[in-house]
């Protein structure tokens, strides 16, 4: 059986041309536009949503990121309420891969075998979460493979070659290269040698390898989509919620704020191998 | 060596105590801590290593330190007799220095260039900006806002010893956010940079290493209690907040059933109070926070909670991994010390022995407050009086209404 997430890795090689997965905090800046940008995606050129759990700790993630989280906290957003983003986004597109990404603690307390089958049933594809590496696998990672749910991992500039076959062993749906060492949002130090880390993963496996942290243009889209089978994107998204605010809330700008950056980053892609 | 049934064999090679501790960290960290892990086991039988610990534990620390029989307090409670295991009185003010200087020469090993700190009351901030001057390593001292206004001595101490004291306005300003953007900073300079996390918590092997470097507190104590008394304490007392002085007291008398060990969380405005506490033991549930698993205080969503105490080295939502073992085996009792018991016994202490404790030490005290009039005027109990109080006078003047 193939998965979404298969689908449209297979469409895109067939096209010859890098996917783009775009990053949203789910519930930023509220719910209801929260969920009208999540819907707007696909047709902005998004080929993977990425989608926020917010959570109060987030440690591995950079200002923009933090701010986004807490606006959606404020907003009332829960994990199930992301659940329900899905479900809801669901109901009028089949095709999308939809990632989660956060971290371990809310689905720890929601309860990892009620989560995973919430998840599955709400059309979920697969899960990030920061901080459950290769070492914990029993917690989620095995779980979620059991429910038919990609468990994604992040590969780093810190796994060697020694290492990749431990982080890669229970990898599925796709590989996600971070770029640098850093929190999201910070500035990639040598293109080159992403490039380069790209390959070295590829030694290790059949997946396709997508790269994320610290890509904020149509330009960086169309650079760093040479190297790889995708990239993600996520700061300068959210980046542009929290500017489409007045006063800390949403306006008719929010969601074409959004809308209009995720179309400039897949047209930048495009050029990537053009 | 420890037996099979021994509460002392923790952590497995996972750095699990039962169901707690564990690796929750971005994979960008996990090699380093990999490293970590192996270059600490080496180091641990190393004898030059440990002979240098040793050395500076005697001649710069000033160990051991004194087991101090508090006859005035002893009297007054009418009940127990009152020692004091006697950190205040280590170089620097506290026993966080145990650990710095561990970590310290375990950095120099591994061959870091910088190191990053957080810290509640700025005294882990105090200790570990002393070993950077001492060894001549630059250091960034992650602090909370709100707690960089409260313990204002121990920050210019630290800019004094040469440190950069970077303060965390995120959240309320305190230990947990100074964590979170220690961590941050860890992960985006992983290569040069050396974490000395002050508290038994975080990934393996910090719980287990800054316990095993807090160890000398208990091991002392009970040979100096041996030597005065001839037996082993009734009891033995240490406050928690993450948890190191309590550990490293608790550690070596885990295994002797006829100690009664005590825990004293910060209960803050009172244990019923939301968010008005950081007693994560007794008010709140295991979640994943930082590292580890262990008691956090967080709400229905596992959203972590600020907390609260008066004491900023307690004021943190979760505890090290160990302590949330030995609260569920039951070994170790914790219990809630409000924000007014801490108060009180800080000033009972500072006007009957001429000691004034540290606000988190008062908390230990209140417990010991507590307890010694139940017991018997042949039993004892020690209080591990983890840190001087000279920080929190302004502080606490301020709540006497001493200050304008």
């Amino acid at each position: 059986m193939t998965t979404r997430i298969d689908r449209v890795f297979a469409a895109a090689k067939e096209a010859n041309r890098p996917l783009l997965a775009a990053y949203i905090m789910g519930g930023d800046p509220d719910l209801a536009t929260g969920q009208a940008i999540m819907n707007a995606l696909p047709q902005a050129g998004a080929d993977i949503i990425e989608l926020g759990l917010p959570f109060s700790d987030p440690m591995a993630d950079g200002v923009a990121i933090q701010m986004g989280g807490q606006r959606a906290l404020a907003a009332g957003q829960t994990l199930r309420g992301v659940l329900g983003m899905v479900e809801e986004f669901r109901r009028k597109d089949e095709t999308t891969p939809v990632v989660l990404m956060g971290y371990y603690n809310p689905i720890y307390i929601f309860g990892v075998e009620k989560f995973l089958a919430t998840a599955k049933e709400a059309g979920v594809d697969g899960l990030i979460i920061v901080d459950l590496p290769a070492e914990e696998d029993a917690e989620l990672c095995i779980p979620a493979l059991k429910a038919g749910i990609n468990f994604i991992r992040l590969t780093t500039p810190t796994t060697d070659d020694a290492r990749l076959p431990t982080v890669l062993e229970n990898t599925s749906g796709f590989v996600y290269y971070v770029s640098m060492n850093g929190t999201t949002g910070a500035v990639i130090k040598s293109r080159a040698a992403v490039g380069e880390s790209v390959q070295r993963i590829k030694a290790h496996t059949e997946l396709p390898v997508i790269v994320g942290f610290g890509i904020k243009t149509a330009d960086d889209a169309a650079e760093m989509g040479r190297h790889a089978d995708g990239i993600a994107v996520g700061t300068v998204i959210v980046d542009a919620v929290a500017k489409s605010l007045v006063d800390g809330m949403a306006t008719d700008k929010t969601v074409g704020a959004v809308r209009d950056l995720v179309a400039d980053l897949a047209a930048g892609l495009k050029r990537a191998r053009a | 060596m420890d037996g099979i049934n021994s509460l002392r064999n923790g952590p497995d090679e996972n750095g699990r105590f039962g169901l707690y501790g564990g690796r929750f960290v971005a994979e960008t960290l996990m090699p380093l801590i990999l490293d970590l892990e192996r270059e600490y086991r080496a180091a641990k039988i190393d004898p030059a290593y440990q002979a240098q610990v040793k050395d500076l534990a005697t001649h710069y620390t000033g160990r051991p330190s004194p087991l101090y029989y508090a006859e005035r307090l002893s009297q007054h409670l009418g009940g127990a007799k009152v020692w004091f295991k006697r950190e205040e009185l280590n170089h620097t003010g506290s026993h966080k220095i145990n650990n710095c200087l561990g970590q310290i020469l375990l950095a120099k090993r591994m061959g870091k260039t910088r190191i990053i700190a957080e810290t509640g009351a700025g005294q882990h901030g105090v200790a570990t900006a002393t070993v950077c001057a001492k060894f001549d390593l630059p250091c960034t001292i992650f602090m909370g806002a709100t707690d960089v206004e409260r313990q204002m001595p121990n920050v210019l101490r630290m800019k004094m010893l040469g440190a950069e004291v970077r303060p965390v306005t995120a959240g309320a300003g305190t230990l947990k956010d100074a964590m979170n953007e220690a961590l941050r900073d860890w992960v985006t300079n992983v290569e040069s940079t050396y974490y000395l996390i002050g508290t038994a918590a975080g990934p393996h092997p910090y719980p287990e290493m800054v316990r095993d470097f807090q160890s000398v507190i208990g091991q002392e104590l009970k040979e100096q209690f041996r030597e005065r008394e001839g037996k082993l304490p009734d009891a033995v007392v240490a406050c928690v907040g993450g948890g190191s002085n309590a550990i490293g007291t608790f550690h070596a008398f885990l295994d002797n059933p006829e100690v009664a060990i005590y825990g004293a969380e910060a209960g803050g405005h009172g244990i019923d109070i939301e968010n008005g506490h950081a007693a994560s033991m007794t008010g709140g549930r295991p979640g994943v926070l930082h590292g580890n698993r262990t008691y956090l205080l967080q709400d229905s969503d596992g959203q972590i909670l600020e907390g609260h105490s008066i004491s900023a080295g307690l004021d943190y939502p979760g505890v090290g991994p160990e302590h949330s073992y030995l609260h569920d085996s039951k070994r170790v009792t914790y219990v809630p010390i409000t924000d007014k018991e801490a108060l009180d016994a800080f000033q009972l202490c500072t006007k009957m022995e001429g000691i004034i404790p540290a606000l988190e030490s008062a908390h230990g005290l209140a417990q010991v407050i507590k307890l010694a009039p139940t017991m018997t005027t042949d039993q004892s109990i020690v209080l591990c009086l983890s840190g001087r109080g000279d920080k929190d006078v302004e502080s606490v003047g301020k709540y006497l209404g001493l200050l304008k």
